[in-house]
């Protein structure tokens, strides 16, 4: 097979399949990892008392610890949790599905290691942005007669977003690239179709080459749409993030 | 932009009432504790309609945490505001709205909505809180940047506006909200000294049109042609008040007259401060 037949007949129809998946992964790890770090960031910052420990232990543990770690858990360490339940549910009469649902798929494995990890980063930025408010903005929206929820809805929610969105589009960029994780859990994305092909043809260097621009066009297409949202969302004298 | 205070009308005092009525404003015997401080000692206040009264007095007295305290914005510990009779104590969430939409507040600082253009600075209150349709509270809020002459900064943010436009801006904001009364914490103090005519200009225009008004300031000419009374705080006590005329007397040999005595000079060594000192 020569060269112009490798690249046309198997490695781009690979590659294409791998970026199909890897789309797969990124889009709904990015957008759950949005909801969790808006959620998880708001309650942090103004949320009440009791709920703000259990926030800090999650975003310390998903930010300190290693995502490979955290991935070869939810696909390889959970079945063992799984089997373990099963033998104190089973003879209670639970259903198997209460142990069973545990047991993840490796696609499945893979969308939950990184929207977590993902969530525990945005969350901070998103933490960062709604204390960056001046306490004034309250003061002054208070003696206008809003509640706490027209407030941060209405006053909060509109700075806070544009004051995060930056910090935002760079983890989802982050995010976009350590999707090449998921080759330790057996999902044939980008990475897993280039590895497979390129040791079984010995052509690794095209084919992670060629794999490393896919990557590099997905970042950089990801990069001009947040651009646009941000010069969409842009008001004078709000971008950067005051003390 | 020259200021014409004499023009402005002689307030209505609680003398030149034929009969007594309830007062509109009446803030009694209110403590406050911060940070383990008493902050505010058994403060007692009252303001007529149309009545306006200014609030002096050296820092730290407690007369930004005084104003707060009457706006329940930080309610007091002790003690109770009654806005035409109705106590503010025990309101719930919705009736604490209802009282704070009642009270303009202006800050020394502006607090003007940072993602906001002028016109919905002014508007956006009359949306959400007053639920007025997007159309008639833009054409509400044109109206009253129309009365501090910036109909033509509507479009602007905040973060191109000079400090005395957005002090302007700030109080088209709260007169949009049809507030029977009004508290202003150090208009303008911290406005280049040129900036600070037009904003007492919009204050004097105030007056003018009636409007209750609980001030503090030290912009003490100013002072004397607006009010009806000098309150003066110290340490978390109203220590004097009174007529300005009598007050600011420098043979009255007043707590007041020699603060002031003590401001004018203070100031002159830093600036010029023009026809307003
Ligand atoms: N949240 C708070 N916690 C603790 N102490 C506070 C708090 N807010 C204000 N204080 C204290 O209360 C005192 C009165 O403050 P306040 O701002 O009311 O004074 P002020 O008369 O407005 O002074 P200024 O002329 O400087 O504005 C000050 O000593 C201040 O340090
Ligand atoms: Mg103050």
């Amino acid at each position: 097979m020569d060269t112009w037949e490798f690249y046309v007949k198997s490695l781009i129809p690979a590659l294409n399949q791998g970026l199909l998946m890897s789309v797969k992964i990124i889009v709904p790890s990015a957008l759950l990892g949005i909801a969790i770090g808006v959620l998880v960031g708001a309650g942090r910052a103004a949320g009440p008392k009791w709920l703000k420990p259990l926030l800090n232990a999650y975003v310390s543990v998903f930010r300190g610890t290693p995502l490979v770690v955290q991935l070869t858990m939810w696909y390889f360490g959970l079945p063992s949790v799984s089997r373990w339940l099963g033998g104190y549910l089973g003879p209670l009469g639970l259903p198997e599905f209460t142990w069973k649902c545990l047991i993840l798929s490796p696609y499945a494995a893979a969308v939950v290691a990184f929207c977590l990890c993902s969530g525990a980063y945005q969350s901070e930025y998103i933490r960062g942005a709604i204390l960056s408010i001046r306490k004034g903005q309250f003061l002054a929206a208070e003696s206008l007669g809003f509640t706490k929820a027209q407030t941060f809805w209405h006053i909060t929610a509109p700075v806070a977003v544009r004051r995060a969105l930056h910090g935002c589009g760079n983890e989802i960029i982050y995010l976009i690239k350590y999707s090449s994780l998921a080759i330790i859990v057996s999902v044939m994305e980008l990475t897993g179709q280039s590895k497979s092909l390129g040791s079984l043809y010995f052509r690794n260097f095209e084919c992670y080459c060629l794999t490393a621009l896919y990557y590099l066009a997905l970042v950089s297409l990801a990069t001009i749409i947040l651009h646009l949202i941000e010069k969409k969302l842009e008001i004078p004298g709000l971008g950067q993030a005051k003390a | 932009m020259s200021l014409e205070l004499n023009k402005v009308a002689p307030a209505v005092g609680a003398e030149s009432e034929t009969k007594r009525s309830q007062p509109l404003l009446e803030a009694n015997r209110i403590s406050k504790t911060l940070g383990g401080k008493l902050i505010l000692d058994d403060v007692s206040l009252s303001l007529d309609r149309g009545q306006r009264k200014i609030l002096i007095g050296p820092s730290g007295g407690g007369k930004s945490t005084l104003l707060k305290c009457i706006h329940f914005l930080n309610p007091p510990d002790k003690g109770d505001v009654f806005l035409d009779g109705k106590s503010a104590k025990d309101m719930s969430q919705s009736n604490i709205s209802a009282f704070r939409q009642e009270i303009g507040m202006i800050f020394q600082d502006f607090n003007l909505f940072d993602h906001l253009t002028a016109k919905d600075n002014v508007a956006i209150a009359l949306r959400k809180v007053k639920k007025q349709p997007k159309a008639a509270a833009r054409a509400r809020a044109m109206e009253e940047l129309d009365k501090v002459g910036l109909s033509d900064k509507a479009e602007l943010y905040p973060a191109q506006l000079s400090g005395g436009q957005k002090q302007r801006v700030s109080i088209a904001r709260a007169m949009a909200m049809e507030p029977k009364l009004m508290l202003l914490d150090e208009p303008t103090s911290a406005l280049d000294p040129e900036l600070i005519g037009e904003v007492l200009q919009v204050i004097a225009d105030l007056a003018q049109g009636g409007m209750t008004m609980l001030m503090v300031t030290h912009q003490l000419d100013f002072v004397k042609h607006l009010t009806d009374e000098i309150i003066f705080m110290e340490n978390g006590r109203i220590v004097e008040q009174g007529n300005p005329g009598v007050l600011l007397d420098a043979q009255s040999n007043s707590r007041t007259s020699l603060f002031c005595a003590k401001l004018t000079q203070l100031s002159s060594k830093k600036w010029t401060p023009g026809n307003f000192m």
